[in-house]
């Protein structure tokens, strides 16, 4: 086995199979090591939703350009990707969420994200299923959904057909000062060391300020027809934004196979390693997404589980160089992975290579948050 | 089977075809009956009572307007309104 490579991506999740596939792409020796099987972390429990998201301008930068990748990409991914351009709409239950749909819309155009208010009834027109009246909400049609595990298998193929080496079942021991060291004792050289291991990157690049932030969802038995956009709460974001305490929110998938999922939820300081379902916690999902969709309740639902998002303290992720001259970052992604996996990965890549990027890459530095490993140490002087 | 013998018959329709079946049918039954199937699979193959004892999820069809009842576990009543999927 070749042991020496010009980059090393920690972690298959949807993140680093992108950054595989863009090293291998520009040319790079590219080794991806995946402890488990592809995708199988937070991608896997993740919606796989392709979203605008306007948290911050950063974020909306973000998403909006890592939207257009995934739409450059959509033709050639294969069906079972299940990619769909379903779009997302925002429901709105009242007037002072209309408000809000409008400062959105502004905020979009402005960005040059297409966006379309609906009013009650054309809200109810588009999701007969939603409770009425609602106030309305607002269409951003070009967002998507896609399957996440697939889509990273996909990009990891890509990859090795750039020529990437796929290191499955393998676990880090550590990765630092240009070596990658594996469990079995195998010592793989690099010029470049990715962590792209979401909310397990702590533990190999000590006081990154990422922290396991558990969510669950939901999934139905097929309903063909029964929703036709994902529909998200307006005060999702308001949801997503608390930092502390558990929260769950109105947010609703329409799957090509007329299956359901349902979210979503929120829990911090959850023990990273406790997979099991917090029944309390779905049962507040479920009543919340009754609140919008009143028969929701009553559909049958194949399975429920949780996963852990890597959550960072400004909802922003970590892409770039560390202290470490040959480790760089590609974590902290949270709840927006799956769409800003393709951005995540050209602008690290635009770095690496020094090539100008299409946005900024400095909000997303991790220079920009301090290191609590420093503060840590100083803790226990 | 003399008339007295005759298990009493009650009207259903599947996939709206009106169908006359022996009482105490299970409508996994009458939609076998009707020569259909249950459900069709996600890649499109038929789909029919497997355990027959509501366990397989197999034999899910839409009854009086409710989908995925397993019809294994379902007796036909007078005027039900049996869907396929």
């Amino acid at each position: 086995m070749t042991t020496s490579y010009d980059a090393v991506i920690l972690g298959a999740g949807i993140v680093g199979a992108a950054c595989a596939l863009e090293c291998a792409r520009a040319g790079m020796r590219v080794a991806i090591v995946e402890r488990d099987t592809i995708g199988s972390g937070a991608t896997a429990a993740g919606m796989g939703h392709v979203v605008a998201m306007d948290d911050s301008p950063a974020q909306l930068a973000l998403t909006g350009y890592s939207r257009s990748l995934w739409t450059r990409l959509s033709p050639e991914l294969p069906a079972s990707v299940e990619y769909h351009a379903c779009g997302t709409i925002w429901v709105a239950r009242d007037e002072e969420e209309m408000d809000e749909v409008h400062r959105k819309l502004a905020y979009y155009t402005a960005e040059g994200i297409e966006a379309e208010v609906l009013d009650s009834n054309a809200l109810a027109e588009a999701e007969p299923n939603l409770a009425r009246p609602l106030a309305g909400g607002l269409l951003v049609p070009h967002d998507a959904v896609l399957y996440p595990p697939c889509a990273a298998g996909y990009l990891v193929e890509q990859a090795q057909r750039h020529g990437a080496t796929l290191l499955l079942g393998h676990t880090v021991i550590s990765a630092a000062h240009g070596q990658v060291t594996l469990k079995d004792g195998t010592a793989l050289q690099a010029k470049i060391i990715v962590n792209a291991t979401g909310s397990l990157a702590p533990a190999l690049t000590p006081g990154l300020q990422v922290k396991p932030r558990k969510g669950h969802l939901i999934i139905t038995d097929r309903y063909p027809g029964y929703l036709h956009h994902q529909l998200v709460e307006l005060g999702y974001l308001k949801s997503a934004h608390s930092s502390t305490g558990d929260s769950v929110a109105f947010n609703v998938q329409p799957r090509k196979t007329g299956q359901l999922l349902i979210g979503s939820s929120r829990q911090f300081d959850s023990d990273s390693e406790d997979t099991s379902v917090d029944h309390k916690i779905v049962a507040a999902m479920i009543e919340r997404a009754a609140l919008y969709m009143p028969g929701l309740p009553s559909l049958s639902a194949l399975r429920i589980w949780s996963g852990f998002r890597a959550a960072t303290p400004d909802k922003l992720p970590l892409i770039g160089p560390t202290e470490d001259p040959t480790v760089f970052l590609a974590t902290g992604h949270e709840g927006l992975g799956i769409t800003t996996s393709l951005g995540t990965a050209r602008l690290l890549a635009d770095h690496l290579l020094s090539r100008p990027t299409t946005i900024p890459l400095a909000p997303y530095l991790p220079s920009r948050l301090p290191s609590s490993y420093l503060s840590d140490e100083a803790i226990h002087v | 089977m003399s008339e007295q013998m005759r298990p009493e018959q009650i009207q259903i329709t599947i996939d709206q075809q009106s169908i006359t079946v022996a009482a105490g049918s299970t409508v996994a039954v009458a939609i076998a009956l009707a020569g259909l199937n249950c459900r069709t699979s996600v890649t499109g193959e038929p789909r029919g009572p497997l355990c027959a004892m509501g366990i397989c999820f197999e034999c899910r069809a839409t009854v009086n307007g409710i989908a995925h009842s397993r019809t294994c576990q379902l007796l036909c009543e007078p005027a039900m309104d049996i869907r396929t999927q």
